[in-house]
This record gives C-alpha cells, sequence and structure tokens, in this order.
C-alpha cells in the first residue's frame, strides 16, 4: 500500500490559475490522493475543524500546494493552519495527532528564480520565506520536506507549465513509493 | 363521413394513431411514419374503416396552419431577418431549378411545356408538416441544416400565391370543370393593384394588432383568470386569421406565421404555445393519417412501374438541385444531406395545385391523379430516407475525417426562474449580472407589465403546468429555481418539475421549516428558507449595535447558522414526531450557548486554538 497523500490546494482564484490548478489536475486521479480544494470547501471561510483533522489524521504527507502571493500562503491556508493545528491535537500538551508525518510546500512565484536568492532582488529564498511552514511543521512533529518550487509563473510557457505539472505528479508518487518504505 | 358518424370516425382515427404510432416511434421509425401507416391501415385500400379521406385531410390541413404559428412564435424578428439571405436566395434557387428541371424533363417525356411548367411547380414543392416535424422530433431546427430547410419551407409557402396566379395563364384546353372548394384563392382576384394593396394592408394590419392591441386583449384575459378562455383566445386568434387570409387569397399558414412572429417578444408566447401546441400536434398527426388514406393504391396496382419510377425519378432530381443549392449555400457533408432528404419529397401543396392545375386546364385529369399519388408515396418516403442517413451515416462518419459541424444554436436558457416577485428577483438579477441567460415566468399579468417596462422579458403562465415549462425550454434547462409565493403550489411544482425534468436541479424558496420539509420529501435540489439569511443578518447587526466586535459577531452568526443547518437535518427523519423535534431544538440550543460561551473566551476549551494573545 503506497503512503497516503492529503494534498491542501489553496487558490483564491482558481479560474485564472496557470500553473496551480494545472498541477492540481496533474496529481488528482494518482492512488491514494486526495487533492483538498480549500477555496471550493469553504468559499466562506467556515473550516469545518473536525472533518479536516480526520482526513487529515489518517494522510502520511501533507502538502501545502499554493501560489506565494506577499511571500506568503493564501489567506484560508492560514485560517485552516490556525483553526484545525489545535493545541492538544496537534501540539501542547497530549497535541501528538501529527507526530512522524512528513510536509511538503509546493509552491509557485511570479518571479525568476535569480530573483528570489540572497544578492537578489527579494533578498532571500524561497525556503526562507517557507520558514513558518517548516516551523508549524517541526512544532507538530511532522518532518519539513525540501520545497517544491515553480519559479517565474507570470513569463512561464505552456510547455514549461505542462512538465512542470508532469513533474509534480512524478514528484509526489516517488515521495509516496519512498515514505512506504521507510525511506523519506 | 355523415352515414358513418362523427363519433365513429373520431373512433377509427384515435385507435389507428394510439395502436400504430407508439410502435413506430419505440422502433426508431418515427411518428409522422407511424402516422402515415395508420392511415393506410384505416384507409380504404386496407380496412377500409374510413370513406372520404378528402374533407378530412382538408380539416387536418389547419394542424399546419398551427404549426406555422408555433414556429413563427419561436422565431423573433430580428432572427427572421438573419435568415432573409437563406429563405430568398436557397428558397429562391430550391423553387426555380427544382421547376425548371423537372419542366425540361416533363416536355421531354411527351408533355407539353405548359403541363411541364405546372408539374415542376407543384413538384417543387416540399412537405412543410413532414419536414419540420421530424427536425423537432429530432431537435435539430435549431441548426444550420434545419434553418436552412426552415427558410426554404417558408419561400415555399409565399412561392405558392404567385405560382396560383401562374396555373390559369398555362391553360390550354379549354376544361370547363367548376372550381373547386379547396382553390378560393380564384375567387380574390380583381386588378392586381387592388389585390397589392389589401395583401400589404392586411399584413400592416397584422403587424400593429400583434404590437398594440393584443397584448392588452390578452392581459385582460389572462387577468380574469379563467384559464380554457385563455385558450380560447388563442385558438380565435388562429383561426380567425386563417379566415382573413383565406378571404383575401393568401396562404393561412403564411398569415398565422407572420402572427406569430410579431407575438414572439410577448409576454404570453409561452402560454400561446403550450395551449397551441396539443391542438397542432393532433391535427397534424390527422393530417399525415388522411395523406397515408388519400394514397390510391388503385392507380399504383394499374401502373406500378411507371409510378415507382416517378416518385424515383422526382426525388432524384429534387435531390440533385437541393444539393447543389445547398453546396453553392455553404451546406456540406452530413447538414447538406439531412436538409435535401427533408426537402426531396413531394409536399402538401402539391395536392392544391394539381387539382388547382386541372380546374384551370392546365393538366388533364389522368395525369393529376397519377401525380398526386406520386406526391403522396415521396411523402411516405422522406421519413424512410431520413432512417437510410441514420444508417449510412457512421459509415461515412469513420472515413472522411473532416465534417462541417453542425452548429447548434443555444436556443434554450440554463436556468428557469418561476415566480419573479421580492424572491425570484434577487436570484434573478444576481445571476443576469453574470451573464446567466435565464426564462422568467410569473402568472401575476399586472406584475409582468411592470417588468416589461423595467426591461425584464418576463412571461406570463401558471408555472405549475408542465407544458409551459416545456415551451419554456425544460427540457434543456440545467437549473429551475421556484421562488414562488404559494406553499403548496411550490410542492406541487417542485414534484412535477422533478418527475418531467429529472436531470435539472431545482431550487426552491420555502417559507418555514416545515415547508424545507416537505420541499425535501418532493425531492428538491436546494432548500432555503426565505427569512432566515435576512433576519440572521439583522441579529448579527443588532449584537454590534449592543457592543459586540463585529467581527465576532459575524463569527456567532457563521455558528448559529452552521447550527440551525445541522439541527435542520437532524429533525428531518423525525419530522413527524414533535416530541423527538422538541428534544432535538433544546439539545442543539444547550450546544450552541457552550460553543458561543467557549468563542466568548467564558468558557475554557479543552483544546485551544492558540488566539488569547
Amino acid at each position: 500500500m503506497s503512503a497516503s497523500v492529503l494534498v491542501l490546494y489553496a487558490h483564491p482564484r482558481p479560474e485564472t490559475s496557470r500553473v496551480n490548478q494545472a498541477m492540481a489536475e496533474a496529481v488528482r486521479d494518482l492512488g491514494n490522493v486526495e487533492v483538498r480544494d480549500l477555496y471550493a470547501l469553504y468559499p466562506d471561510f467556515d473550516v469545518d475543524v473536525a472533518a479536516e483533522q480526520k482526513v487529515l489524521a489518517a494522510a502520511d504527507l501533507l502538502v501545502f500546494h499554493h501560489p506565494l502571493q506577499w511571500y506568503a500562503g493564501p489567506p484560508l491556508l492560514k485560517e485552516w493552519i490556525d483553526r484545525v493545528l489545535e493545541r492538544g491535537w496537534a501540539y501542547g500538551d497530549g497535541g501528538t495527532a501529527l507526530r512522524g508525518k512528513r510536509v511538503l510546500s509546493a509552491v509557485s512565484t511570479g518571479g525568476k528564480e535569480a530573483a528570489y536568492q540572497h544578492d537578489g532582488f527579494h533578498h532571500y529564498t524561497v525556503p526562507d520565506f517557507l520558514r513558518p511552514y517548516e516551523r508549524t511543521a517541526t512544532l507538530c512533529g511532522m518532518k519539513f520536506l525540501e520545497p517544491f518550487v515553480f519559479h517565474g509563473s507570470y513569463t512561464a510557457s505552456e510547455s514549461e507549465i505542462h512538465a512542470h505539472a508532469e513533474s509534480y505528479r512524478t514528484h509526489l508518487a516517488a515521495l509516496q513509493e519512498r515514505l512506504s518504505k521507510g525511506e523519506a | 363521413m355523415e352515414q358513418q358518424g362523427l363519433l365513429l370516425n373520431a373512433f377509427y382515427f384515435l385507435a389507428a394513431a394510439v395502436a400504430v404510432v407508439p410502435f413506430a416511434r419505440r422502433g426508431g421509425l418515427g411518428s409522422v411514419l407511424g402516422y402515415l401507416a395508420a392511415g393506410v391501415l384505416i384507409g380504404p385500400y386496407a380496412l377500409g374503416l374510413v370513406a372520404n379521406s378528402e374533407d378530412v385531410l382538408h380539416f387536418a390541413e389547419f394542424g399546419v396552419v398551427m404549426m406555422l404559428f408555433l414556429v413563427g412564435l419561436e422565431l423573433e424578428p430580428a432572427k427572421l431577418w438573419r435568415l432573409r439571405v437563406s429563405i430568398l436566395g436557397m428558397g429562391g434557387a430550391q423553387v426555380v431549378g427544382c421547376t425548371l428541371v423537372i419542366a425540361a424533363l416533363g416536355v421531354a417525356f411527351g408533355q407539353t411545356w405548359e403541363a411541364g411548367l405546372a408539374i415542376g411547380m407543384a413538384l417543387s414543392m416540399s412537405s412543410t408538416a413532414i419536414a419540420l416535424q421530424i427536425l423537432n422530433e429530432r431537435h435539430v431546427l435549431g441548426s444550420t441544416a434545419g434553418q436552412s430547410t426552415f427558410s426554404v419551407l417558408l419561400f415555399q409557402d409565399i412561392a405558392v400565391i404567385p405560382i396560383l396566379a401562374i396555373l390559369p395563364l398555362l391553360a390550354t384546353g379549354a376544361l370547363d370543370v367548376p372550381v373547386a372548394d379547396a382553390v378560393e384563392h380564384a375567387d380574390a382576384a380583381g386588378p392586381a393593384w387592388l389585390r397589392a394593396l389589401t395583401l400589404i394592408s392586411v399584413v400592416v394590419g397584422i403587424v400593429l394588432a400583434g404590437r398594440y392591441a393584443l397584448r392588452p386583449v390578452f392581459r385582460f384575459i389572462a387577468g380574469s383568470g379563467i384559464r380554457e378562455i385563455f385558450t380560447a383566445t388563442a385558438l380565435l386568434l388562429v383561426v380567425g386569421i386563417a379566415v382573413l387570409m383565406q378571404t383575401i387569397g393568401l396562404s393561412p399558414a403564411l398569415g398565422t406565421f407572420l402572427a406569430g412572429v410579431v407575438l414572439a417578444n410577448s409576454e404570453y408566447r409561452l402560454a400561446l404555445e403550450s395551449d397551441i401546441e396539443p391542438f397542432k400536434a393532433l391535427l397534424l398527426g390527422l393530417f399525415f393519417i388522411s395523406v397515408g388514406m388519400s394514397i390510391d393504391f388503385g392507380v399504383l396496382a394499374a401502373h406500378p412501374w411507371m409510378i415507382a419510377a416517378l416518385v424515383v425519378g422526382v426525388i432524384a432530381v429534387k435531390l440533385v438541385v437541393l444539393m447543389s443549392v445547398a453546396r453553392t449555400f455553404g451546406l456540406q457533408g452530413e447538414p447538406n444531406l439531412l436538409f435535401s432528404l427533408l426537402l426531396a419529397g413531394g409536399g402538401e401543396f402539391a395536392f392544391v395545385l394539381f387539382q388547382f392545375a386541372v380546374t384551370e386546364g392546365a393538366l388533364d385529369p389522368a395525369t393529376a391523379g397519377a401525380l398526386v399519388v406520386v406526391v403522396a408515396l415521396s411523402m411516405v418516403a422522406t421519413p424512410l430516407m431520413m432512417l437510410a442517413l441514420d444508417r449510412m451515416a457512421p459509415l461515412w462518419r469513420g472515413s472522411v475525417v473532416k465534417r462541417a459541424p453542425d452548429v447548434i444554436q443555444p436556443e434554450g436558457h440554463p436556468v428557469i426562474i418561476i415566480g419573479y416577485g421580492r424572491f425570484g428577483q434577487i436570484v434573478g438579477r444576481f445571476l443576469s449580472a453574470n451573464g446567466v441567460g435565464m426564462v422568467i415566468l410569473d402568472n401575476d399579468p399586472d406584475h409582468i407589465d411592470v417588468l416589461r417596462k423595467f426591461g425584464v422579458r418576463a412571461f406570463y403562465g401558471d408555472a405549475t403546468r408542465l407544458d409551459l415549462l416545456e415551451s419554456a425550454g425544460g427540457d434543456t434547462a440545467r437549473l429551475f429555481v421556484v421562488a414562488i409565493d404559494d406553499k403548496d403550489k411550490t410542492v406541487e411544482t417542485v414534484r412535477a418539475i422533478r418527475t418531467r425534468f429529472p436531470h435539472a436541479k431545482v431550487f426552491a424558496r420555502a417559507r418555514n421549516r416545515d415547508h424545507v420539509y416537505e420541499l425535501w420529501s418532493a425531492g428538491v435540489t436546494l432548500a432555503r428558507r426565505e427569512t432566515f439569511d435576512s433576519a440572521l443578518h439583522v441579529g448579527r447587526e443588532a449584537l454590534v449595535a449592543l457592543g459586540e466586535h463585529p467581527f465576532a459577531a459575524r463569527r456567532r452568526a457563521r455558528l448559529f447558522a452552521a447550527h440551525d443547518e445541522q439541527m435542520l437535518t437532524e429533525g428531518f427523519a423525525v419530522r413527524d414526531n414533535e416530541e423527538s423535534l422538541v428534544k432535538i431544538a433544546r439539545q442543539s440550543r444547550d450546544q450552541l450557548e457552550k460553543l458561543v460561551a467557549i468563542d466568548k473566551g467564558t468558557a475554557k476549551l479543552e483544546k485551544d486554538d492558540g488566539w488569547g494573545g
């Protein structure tokens, strides 16, 4: 049995998304992968905490799948983290529900890779900007994997996007394989 | 007919239709072929149950008149204007082309050129009834092939007028046959300018009356609330126009078509459609039956080979002309074939024209008699050729890679809103702001009047009637919004929609909790209590007014809504048990109080969301 993956796909305007929507479509039919389109599930931001905790508890790998906007994820993802990762469940006394799981950030940036360097336009790298997610994972006893990043969505061609979506699929499948063997 | 009695005849017609047509339809033969077969069955050459088919035919031709009225209703003036090229171009080319080619062949086979021309004109006509019925049955009237077919049929309808004027000029022998009753046109002769003047004034009269006089009349009748009188008014309109047109020597079908077009924009369109539709359908069935009955198997038995050759010849010649006309106007591949096959057979006009040609001495009775059989058989051949087309189509669809796509114009709107009062209007305005097309129905004529003043295209009609919902495009609609005031009528409508249009979603406005349960039982997709959201919003604002933080007020309102929804769902299973309902309500209230306390921070959570800082 391959490891089970929960993809939290958060995009406030999926109808205009080029990269993230294609990525979501590419992994939707992978075995043992559940893609949860957060903005479709909770258009009014009323996250169902019990339901989310249930699917999260059953997953081996949690994926934060979203574009970066103002150096962070979309607000509904923050709302989801705030509401679902309760003390006493996800962390703190008795909060052991997530221990040993893996977390992967699959994100895209509008600017090119060169801009996300210490000597580049934004002064920091994508892993730098993802520190809050990394700490969140670590605090809950989960292992934060190396982020899966797509740069330059403003200027990317259709074929580049298609190739990235395909490699996203390959990447998730490979992670599932390695997790089930206890390698990742 | 007199000897047998009207009732007995009616019994035979209905019995034959009921016995044959459903089987024909199920067997994939289509209803037209079924009616024709039923006609042959009860006609003089099989069971011989009904004599005088000709009287019935004349009576039943009124079905064609009604059909054109309905077609007119579907065709707004702007749409008709867009068809002008295909009507004049394709129609003109087809009628002239077929007439000339057939006339030439007639002369080659020994007819005089006058007789040849008369035959050519009569045989160039196609059957409006058969072609439109087949297009309707296959839902392709809106396709390019369908629109072209319709355009040509419309032109033929117009062409009958000059043809009737030309036929007397072609008279060769002085055959003195009394004028047949079907041909009143001859009486209306008189100076050409006078006829033209009458024609123009009648057409203008119909347009003006349709625009300004008919709507107040319909409004008055609809306001009286007597349903059958509305139906009677609709019938009176069609019959009246037909009589008027006959009096001045024009085609009744053309007149009612015109009236239909004028009324296409009116709010009573859908109500008129659903009222006339059953009459049309029955009369048209009767018409097909009488065509089946009128086939003279005596002539057929006497000259089987000649008749067969003529039928095949006429169809082949017309097919060649039609296909080249269609090609010239850009119809390729399968649409071209559909168009050509539908129009290749003879038409009901030919019967009248042959009779007239004989009376005027342009044609000898024996030839005309044989040709009438040929036309009737070619009419039978039309649905048969459609079956052949269906069988053959897969063959070349596989081999030919590029096929001109049949552009189906989206006729139906995705949403039908029933009831356009305080509730329906908000739904409708929101959807139309998002570019969603909809058909709006309301049963208050005064209200519709006001809406029309604001530019809202609403239709009058009692939406509990399924036929009205069918006219409104129920078969293609994806969503119904039932937003009427009356509780019981809402449930009734939802149930009817669910049964008749199971593919569509049904949203409904609910009065209260019990009404929601009734609607759920009726199979509604979504029922929303009409005052819940606005009342809760006022409650939320009240909290803010009392000093609560606006965002806290929002959270509590969401909490309340979620809980109330949950209680509603739980209560459904025990809706008839008051005790259980009370228990659920009490539990829910306790639970809600607890959750609000937690949200306020006055009660301690076992688990903390960490936002205490």
